[in-house]
């Protein structure tokens, strides 16, 4: 079964936060809530670079890890999603996630924390694919309709590539060696864990 | 023998801890949802090129809109 994995290319990412307006418009996200972020390192600095934010559905979800209702799920595709109907609003996945993923909308009098909503994938929720229920609370369901993440489709630049890991690694590869340079998987290390993680050591050769 | 009262006083304690037990813990049966390549059964919105239902037919799908809508180098003939 295909592992859904995003690439953010920093090389080609030009701020123009088509990700994020699509992300918006997709699944009608409400204000103050942002699914996908465009981060700028060394604004207005020469060799700025920018990276497109958002859940990347981590291989150990450490959001998963530290919900205390266990309202996390993994899909058979590799995505990290969660049932609202369980979420509590306590924010503690807001705390783990390395990647700030979980939003909060404020909603009520005192502005109090409603339930979390993050990235899916463009993979709705719990409920029955592209019922009336799952677009209400997650959004569209775009992978059950054949397609995929309307961010990375949106992606001008093509900067941002989401599918499964397998081809969005060839195609980032492919780039790498065309251009030879960027080579840099921002964020791969942290969501899917180091190459070396798990595996021995290569041995150093003799010469 | 021994004093009643020590008696009294024993299952009085342990009638007390008894609230203090660890209740057995569960996990929920909660559902995980279905695999995507089931399909939303609105085939208005759904894209063409594969099959709902069939696992290997959405996974081909899937990847060749990958490779042909984020791929640029298969899209403009490897040049």
């Amino acid at each position: 079964m295909a592992r859904m994995k995003f690439i953010c290319d920093a090389e080609r990412c030009i701020e123009c936060n088509g990700c994020v307006t699509a992300c918006k418009a997709e699944h009608a996200v409400p204000w103050g809530v942002n699914r996908r972020r465009v981060v700028t390192l060394n604004d207005g600095v020469p060799g700025e670079k920018s990276i497109s934010v958002a859940c990347m559905h981590c291989s150990d979800a450490p959001c998963m890890a530290v919900c205390p209702v266990d309202c996390f799920y993994r899909t058979a595709e590799g995505v990290v999603l969660h049932d609202k109907d369980t979420c509590i609003g306590c924010g503690y996945c807001s705390y783990a996630c390395p990647f700030g993923a979980p939003q909060f909308p404020s909603s009520g009098t005192f502005g109090m924390r409603g339930k979390m909503d993050k990235c899916t994938f463009c993979a709705g929720g719990p409920e029955a694919h592209g019922s009336e229920a799952e677009n209400e609370k997650y959004g569209r369901n775009r992978l059950a309709e054949g397609k995929l993440p309307a961010c990375a489709e949106m992606c001008a630049t093509k900067a941002l590539l989401g599918g499964d890991g397998d081809v969005v690694a060839d195609i980032f590869r492919i780039r790498v060696t065309r251009r030879n340079k960027g080579s840099e998987v921002w964020g791969w290390g942290t969501a899917y864990g180091k190459p070396s993680s798990g595996s021995p050591a290569p041995k150093a050769s003799k010469s | 023998m021994r004093h009643p009262l020590f008696t009294v006083v024993g299952l009085a304690v342990l009638v007390g801890l008894a609230a203090c037990a660890e209740k057995p813990q569960v996990a929920g049966t909660r559902v995980a949802g279905s695999p995507a390549y089931l399909g939303t059964g609105n085939s208005a919105y759904t894209a063409g090129g594969w099959k709902a239902g069939d696992a290997t037919s959405w996974e081909d799908g899937m990847r060749a809109r990958t490779q042909s809508g984020q791929n640029e180098y298969v899209r403009s003939g490897g040049r």
